[in-house]
Protein backbone atom coordinates (compact mmCIF):
# COMPACT_ATOMS: atom_id res chain seq x y z
CA UNK A 1 0.00 0.00 0.00
CA UNK A 2 2.62 2.51 1.04
CA UNK A 3 4.84 3.88 -1.71
CA UNK A 4 8.63 3.73 -1.42
CA UNK A 5 10.76 6.78 -0.65
CA UNK A 6 12.79 8.40 -3.40
CA UNK A 7 16.57 8.55 -3.38
CA UNK A 8 18.27 11.91 -3.65
CA UNK A 9 21.71 12.71 -5.08
CA UNK A 10 22.85 15.12 -2.41
CA UNK A 11 25.51 17.17 -4.11
CA UNK A 12 26.48 20.18 -1.98
CA UNK A 13 24.07 22.56 -3.75
CA UNK A 14 21.18 20.07 -3.71
CA UNK A 15 21.78 19.32 -0.04
CA UNK A 16 22.01 23.01 0.81
CA UNK A 17 18.79 23.83 -1.02
CA UNK A 18 16.91 20.89 0.51
CA UNK A 19 17.99 21.96 3.98
CA UNK A 20 16.48 25.40 3.51
CA UNK A 21 13.41 24.00 1.78
CA UNK A 22 12.86 21.55 4.63
CA UNK A 23 13.20 24.38 7.16
CA UNK A 24 10.43 26.28 5.42
CA UNK A 25 8.15 23.28 4.86
CA UNK A 26 8.37 21.93 8.39
CA UNK A 27 7.87 25.26 10.15
CA UNK A 28 5.12 26.15 7.69
CA UNK A 29 3.39 22.84 8.45
CA UNK A 30 3.69 23.46 12.19
CA UNK A 31 2.02 26.85 11.76
CA UNK A 32 -0.73 25.29 9.64
CA UNK A 33 -1.55 23.03 12.59
CA UNK A 34 -2.89 26.14 14.36
CA UNK A 35 -5.50 26.70 11.66
CA UNK A 36 -8.84 26.78 13.44
CA UNK A 37 -7.19 26.50 16.87
CA UNK A 38 -5.54 29.88 17.48
CA UNK A 39 -6.48 31.96 20.53
CA UNK A 40 -8.45 34.39 18.39
CA UNK A 41 -9.65 34.67 14.82
CA UNK A 42 -7.18 37.44 13.98
CA UNK A 43 -4.22 35.35 15.11
CA UNK A 44 -5.58 32.31 13.30
CA UNK A 45 -5.29 34.30 10.08
CA UNK A 46 -1.84 35.63 10.96
CA UNK A 47 -0.46 32.15 11.69
CA UNK A 48 -1.93 30.74 8.48
CA UNK A 49 -0.48 33.66 6.51
CA UNK A 50 2.98 33.03 7.94
CA UNK A 51 2.61 29.32 7.22
CA UNK A 52 1.77 30.11 3.60
CA UNK A 53 4.79 32.42 3.32
CA UNK A 54 6.96 29.50 4.37
CA UNK A 55 5.18 27.04 2.09
CA UNK A 56 5.86 29.39 -0.82
CA UNK A 57 9.54 29.53 0.10
CA UNK A 58 9.64 25.73 0.37
CA UNK A 59 8.10 25.27 -3.07
CA UNK A 60 10.62 27.55 -4.76
CA UNK A 61 13.53 25.92 -2.99
CA UNK A 62 12.33 22.37 -3.72
CA UNK A 63 11.78 23.24 -7.35
CA UNK A 64 15.28 24.65 -7.58
CA UNK A 65 16.74 21.58 -5.84
CA UNK A 66 14.93 19.39 -8.37
CA UNK A 67 16.35 21.41 -11.24
CA UNK A 68 19.89 21.31 -9.87
CA UNK A 69 19.69 17.60 -9.13
CA UNK A 70 18.21 16.80 -12.56
CA UNK A 71 17.07 13.29 -11.65
CA UNK A 72 13.37 13.66 -12.28
CA UNK A 73 12.41 14.54 -8.73
CA UNK A 74 10.09 17.47 -8.13
CA UNK A 75 8.76 19.56 -5.27
CA UNK A 76 6.03 17.06 -4.41
CA UNK A 77 8.39 14.10 -4.38
CA UNK A 78 10.81 15.92 -2.10
CA UNK A 79 8.01 16.84 0.30
CA UNK A 80 5.97 13.64 0.25
CA UNK A 81 8.34 10.83 -0.60
CA UNK A 82 11.35 11.25 1.66
CA UNK A 83 11.65 9.44 4.96
CA UNK A 84 12.39 11.18 8.25
CA UNK A 85 16.13 10.44 7.98
CA UNK A 86 16.20 12.16 4.59
CA UNK A 87 14.81 15.40 5.99
CA UNK A 88 17.43 18.09 6.64
CA UNK A 89 15.55 20.78 8.61
CA UNK A 90 16.67 22.41 11.83
CA UNK A 91 15.56 20.58 14.98
CA UNK A 92 14.10 23.84 16.29
CA UNK A 93 11.49 23.95 13.57
CA UNK A 94 10.07 20.47 14.07
CA UNK A 95 9.44 21.03 17.79
CA UNK A 96 5.73 20.79 18.62
CA UNK A 97 3.63 23.93 18.79
CA UNK A 98 2.91 23.56 22.49
CA UNK A 99 1.05 26.59 23.76
CA UNK A 100 0.86 29.91 21.93
CA UNK A 101 3.90 31.26 23.79
CA UNK A 102 6.02 28.33 22.63
CA UNK A 103 4.93 28.73 19.04
CA UNK A 104 5.81 32.43 19.17
CA UNK A 105 9.21 31.84 20.78
CA UNK A 106 10.06 29.26 18.11
CA UNK A 107 8.92 31.67 15.40
CA UNK A 108 10.86 34.51 16.99
CA UNK A 109 14.14 32.58 17.30
CA UNK A 110 13.90 31.45 13.69
CA UNK A 111 12.60 34.66 12.12
CA UNK A 112 15.31 36.72 13.84
CA UNK A 113 17.79 34.41 12.12
CA UNK A 114 16.07 33.94 8.77
CA UNK A 115 15.56 37.66 8.24
CA UNK A 116 19.30 38.26 8.61
CA UNK A 117 20.16 35.14 6.68
CA UNK A 118 18.06 35.80 3.59
CA UNK A 119 19.11 39.43 3.53
CA UNK A 120 22.73 38.28 3.41
CA UNK A 121 21.87 35.64 0.80
CA UNK A 122 20.63 38.35 -1.57
CA UNK A 123 24.33 38.72 -2.44
CA UNK A 124 24.65 35.08 -3.46
CA UNK A 125 26.42 34.50 -6.75
CA UNK A 126 23.62 32.02 -7.54
CA UNK A 127 20.94 34.21 -9.11
CA UNK A 128 18.07 31.84 -8.30
CA UNK A 129 19.02 31.65 -4.64
CA UNK A 130 19.50 35.42 -4.56
CA UNK A 131 16.01 35.93 -5.96
CA UNK A 132 14.45 33.50 -3.48
CA UNK A 133 16.36 35.31 -0.72
CA UNK A 134 14.99 38.71 -1.76
CA UNK A 135 11.41 37.46 -1.55
CA UNK A 136 11.93 35.49 1.65
CA UNK A 137 13.68 38.31 3.48
CA UNK A 138 10.61 40.55 3.36
CA UNK A 139 8.39 37.74 4.60
CA UNK A 140 10.71 36.86 7.45
CA UNK A 141 11.08 40.51 8.44
CA UNK A 142 7.34 40.53 9.04
CA UNK A 143 7.44 37.22 10.94
CA UNK A 144 10.09 38.78 13.15
CA UNK A 145 7.99 41.89 13.74
CA UNK A 146 4.89 39.87 14.51
CA UNK A 147 6.55 37.40 16.85
CA UNK A 148 8.58 40.14 18.59
CA UNK A 149 5.42 42.09 19.41
CA UNK A 150 3.88 38.97 20.89
CA UNK A 151 6.99 38.02 22.88
CA UNK A 152 6.94 41.44 24.54
CA UNK A 153 3.23 41.19 25.36
CA UNK A 154 3.35 37.61 26.57
CA UNK A 155 6.53 38.13 28.59
CA UNK A 156 5.42 41.43 30.07
CA UNK A 157 1.81 40.26 30.45
CA UNK A 158 0.42 38.24 33.32
CA UNK A 159 2.29 36.02 35.74
CA UNK A 160 1.11 32.97 33.84
CA UNK A 161 1.94 34.26 30.36
CA UNK A 162 5.37 35.32 31.59
CA UNK A 163 6.04 31.87 33.03
CA UNK A 164 4.92 30.15 29.83
CA UNK A 165 7.14 32.35 27.67
CA UNK A 166 10.15 31.81 29.92
CA UNK A 167 9.62 28.04 29.90
CA UNK A 168 9.46 28.09 26.09
CA UNK A 169 12.69 30.08 25.87
CA UNK A 170 14.44 27.74 28.30
CA UNK A 171 13.24 24.64 26.44
CA UNK A 172 13.99 25.84 22.90
CA UNK A 173 17.27 27.64 23.54
CA UNK A 174 19.41 24.54 22.97
CA UNK A 175 18.05 24.27 19.42
CA UNK A 176 19.20 27.73 18.35
CA UNK A 177 22.89 26.88 17.89
CA UNK A 178 22.18 24.66 14.91
CA UNK A 179 21.11 27.70 12.87
CA UNK A 180 24.70 28.95 12.86
CA UNK A 181 26.50 25.65 12.24
CA UNK A 182 27.98 24.66 8.88
CA UNK A 183 29.48 21.38 7.75
CA UNK A 184 32.10 20.72 5.10
CA UNK A 185 29.54 20.48 2.32
CA UNK A 186 28.12 23.92 3.04
CA UNK A 187 31.54 25.40 3.77
CA UNK A 188 32.60 24.59 0.21
CA UNK A 189 29.64 26.59 -1.14
CA UNK A 190 30.39 29.48 1.21
CA UNK A 191 34.00 29.60 0.07
CA UNK A 192 32.94 30.32 -3.51
CA UNK A 193 30.24 32.86 -2.63
CA UNK A 194 27.16 30.75 -3.41
CA UNK A 195 26.00 30.82 0.20
CA UNK A 196 26.83 32.85 3.29
CA UNK A 197 28.36 31.43 6.44
CA UNK A 198 25.63 31.83 9.06
CA UNK A 199 28.18 31.91 11.87
CA UNK A 200 28.88 35.51 10.93
CA UNK A 201 25.26 36.42 11.68
CA UNK A 202 25.17 35.17 15.25
CA UNK A 203 26.21 38.43 16.93
CA UNK A 204 23.48 40.41 15.17
CA UNK A 205 20.93 37.68 15.91
CA UNK A 206 21.88 37.62 19.57
CA UNK A 207 21.49 41.38 19.82
CA UNK A 208 17.99 41.31 18.31
CA UNK A 209 16.94 38.42 20.50
CA UNK A 210 18.47 39.94 23.64
CA UNK A 211 16.79 43.30 23.09
CA UNK A 212 13.32 41.84 22.63
CA UNK A 213 13.68 39.34 25.46
CA UNK A 214 14.83 42.11 27.79
CA UNK A 215 11.93 44.34 26.83
CA UNK A 216 9.65 41.38 27.51
CA UNK A 217 11.14 41.14 31.06
CA UNK A 218 12.31 37.63 30.16
CA UNK A 219 15.82 36.16 30.27
CA UNK A 220 17.97 34.03 27.99
CA UNK A 221 19.51 30.89 29.51
CA UNK A 222 23.21 30.93 30.36
CA UNK A 223 23.76 27.52 28.84
CA UNK A 224 25.80 27.33 25.67
CA UNK A 225 25.24 23.63 25.11
CA UNK A 226 23.54 23.23 21.77
CA UNK A 227 21.65 20.32 20.24
CA UNK A 228 22.41 19.39 16.62
CA UNK A 229 21.52 16.70 14.10
CA UNK A 230 18.71 17.94 11.89
CA UNK A 231 21.01 18.96 9.05
CA UNK A 232 22.26 15.37 8.75
CA UNK A 233 18.89 13.69 9.26
CA UNK A 234 19.14 12.86 12.97
CA UNK A 235 15.83 14.22 14.22
CA UNK A 236 13.83 14.38 17.41
CA UNK A 237 10.94 11.94 17.73
CA UNK A 238 8.50 14.68 16.70
CA UNK A 239 9.38 14.87 13.01
CA UNK A 240 8.27 11.31 12.22
CA UNK A 241 4.81 12.04 13.60
CA UNK A 242 4.63 15.27 11.64
CA UNK A 243 5.61 13.53 8.40
CA UNK A 244 3.17 10.67 8.90
CA UNK A 245 0.39 13.24 8.78
CA UNK A 246 1.95 15.41 6.07
CA UNK A 247 2.64 12.45 3.79
CA UNK A 248 -0.26 10.11 4.57
CA UNK A 249 -2.24 10.90 1.41
CA UNK A 250 0.59 10.46 -1.08
CA UNK A 251 1.93 7.41 0.74
CA UNK A 252 -1.49 5.74 0.70
CA UNK A 253 -2.69 6.85 -2.74
CA UNK A 254 0.50 7.43 -4.75
CA UNK A 255 0.14 10.18 -7.33
CA UNK A 256 -3.35 11.10 -6.15
CA UNK A 257 -4.51 14.50 -7.37
CA UNK A 258 -7.67 16.50 -6.75
CA UNK B 1 -13.02 34.82 18.72
CA UNK B 2 -15.05 36.36 21.51
CA UNK B 3 -14.86 40.02 22.34
CA UNK B 4 -13.09 40.31 25.66
CA UNK B 5 -12.06 43.33 27.70
CA UNK B 6 -8.45 42.58 26.70
CA UNK B 7 -9.15 42.79 22.99
CA UNK B 8 -11.33 45.78 22.13
CA UNK B 9 -12.76 46.42 18.68
CA UNK B 10 -10.87 48.40 16.02
CA UNK B 11 -12.08 49.80 12.71
CA UNK B 12 -9.79 49.26 9.73
CA UNK B 13 -9.25 51.70 6.87
CA UNK B 14 -7.20 50.82 3.78
CA UNK B 15 -5.82 53.10 1.09
CA UNK B 16 -5.60 51.00 -2.02
CA UNK B 17 -3.62 53.35 -4.25
CA UNK B 18 -1.73 56.61 -4.06
CA UNK B 19 -4.10 59.54 -4.42
CA UNK B 20 -7.15 57.69 -3.11
CA UNK B 21 -8.62 58.12 0.36
CA UNK B 22 -8.50 55.51 3.09
CA UNK B 23 -11.70 53.49 2.94
CA UNK B 24 -13.39 51.55 5.70
CA UNK B 25 -13.01 47.82 5.08
CA UNK B 26 -14.10 46.18 8.33
CA UNK B 27 -13.21 45.67 11.95
CA UNK B 28 -11.21 43.34 14.16
CA UNK B 29 -10.29 42.62 17.77
CA UNK B 30 -6.80 43.33 19.10
CA UNK B 31 -5.14 44.11 22.41
CA UNK B 32 -3.56 47.38 21.31
CA UNK B 33 -2.88 49.54 18.27
CA UNK B 34 0.35 47.80 17.22
CA UNK B 35 -1.30 44.39 17.19
CA UNK B 36 -4.40 45.84 15.55
CA UNK B 37 -2.26 47.16 12.70
CA UNK B 38 -0.63 43.74 12.25
CA UNK B 39 -3.97 41.95 12.36
CA UNK B 40 -5.35 44.40 9.80
CA UNK B 41 -2.42 43.61 7.52
CA UNK B 42 -3.02 39.87 7.91
CA UNK B 43 -6.78 39.98 7.48
CA UNK B 44 -7.47 42.77 5.02
CA UNK B 45 -4.41 43.03 2.75
CA UNK B 46 -3.77 39.37 1.91
CA UNK B 47 -4.69 39.86 -1.73
CA UNK B 48 -2.73 43.03 -2.33
CA UNK B 49 -5.55 45.39 -1.39
CA UNK B 50 -3.53 48.15 0.15
CA UNK B 51 -0.60 50.52 0.42
CA UNK B 52 -1.54 52.06 3.75
CA UNK B 53 -3.57 51.03 6.78
CA UNK B 54 -5.26 53.02 9.53
CA UNK B 55 -6.72 51.41 12.61
CA UNK B 56 -9.02 53.39 14.87
CA UNK B 57 -10.56 52.31 18.18
CA UNK B 58 -14.23 51.66 17.44
CA UNK B 59 -15.25 53.50 20.58
CA UNK B 60 -13.56 56.66 19.22
CA UNK B 61 -16.19 56.89 16.50
CA UNK B 62 -19.31 58.97 17.07
CA UNK B 63 -22.09 57.74 14.82
CA UNK B 64 -25.33 59.35 13.63
CA UNK B 65 -28.55 57.96 15.04
CA UNK B 66 -30.57 55.97 12.45
CA UNK B 67 -33.82 57.22 14.05
CA UNK B 68 -32.84 60.78 13.14
CA UNK B 69 -32.36 60.12 9.45
CA UNK B 70 -35.37 62.27 8.54
CA UNK B 71 -33.91 65.34 10.18
CA UNK B 72 -30.37 64.53 9.14
CA UNK B 73 -30.67 63.53 5.51
CA UNK B 74 -34.07 64.22 3.97
CA UNK B 75 -33.66 68.01 3.70
CA UNK B 76 -30.85 67.46 1.19
CA UNK B 77 -33.07 65.45 -1.15
CA UNK B 78 -34.94 68.53 -2.46
CA UNK B 79 -31.80 70.64 -3.07
CA UNK B 80 -30.99 69.30 -6.51
CA UNK B 81 -29.37 72.63 -7.41
CA UNK B 82 -26.44 71.61 -5.22
CA UNK B 83 -25.43 69.01 -7.80
CA UNK B 84 -23.08 70.55 -10.39
CA UNK B 85 -25.27 69.53 -13.33
CA UNK B 86 -26.71 72.93 -14.32
CA UNK B 87 -23.69 74.24 -16.16
CA UNK B 88 -22.78 73.94 -19.83
CA UNK B 89 -19.14 73.05 -20.02
CA UNK B 90 -17.46 74.57 -23.10
CA UNK B 91 -16.01 71.97 -25.43
CA UNK B 92 -12.56 73.58 -25.15
CA UNK B 93 -12.39 72.57 -21.50
CA UNK B 94 -12.31 68.94 -22.48
CA UNK B 95 -12.59 66.16 -19.93
CA UNK B 96 -13.13 67.41 -16.39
Amino acid sequence: MAVASISVSETPLVLYTLRRADDALILGHRLSEWCGHAPMLEEDMALANMGLDLLGQARELYSYAAKVEGKGNDEDKFAYLRDVRQYRNLLLLEQPNGDFARTMVRQFFYAAFADLYWRAMMRSSDTTLAAIAAKSEKEMAYHLRHSSEWIVRIGDGTEESHARAQTAIDDLWAYTGEMFAVDGSERALADVGIVVDPAGLRAAWLKTVTDVVREATLALPNSNWMQQGGRSGRHSEHLGHLLSELQSMQRTFPGATW
Amino acid sequence: MMATPNTPLWEVFIRSRNGLAHKHVGSLHAADSALALQAARDIYTRRGEGLSIWVVPSNAITASDPSEKGMMFEPAETKIYRHPTFYDVPDEVGHM
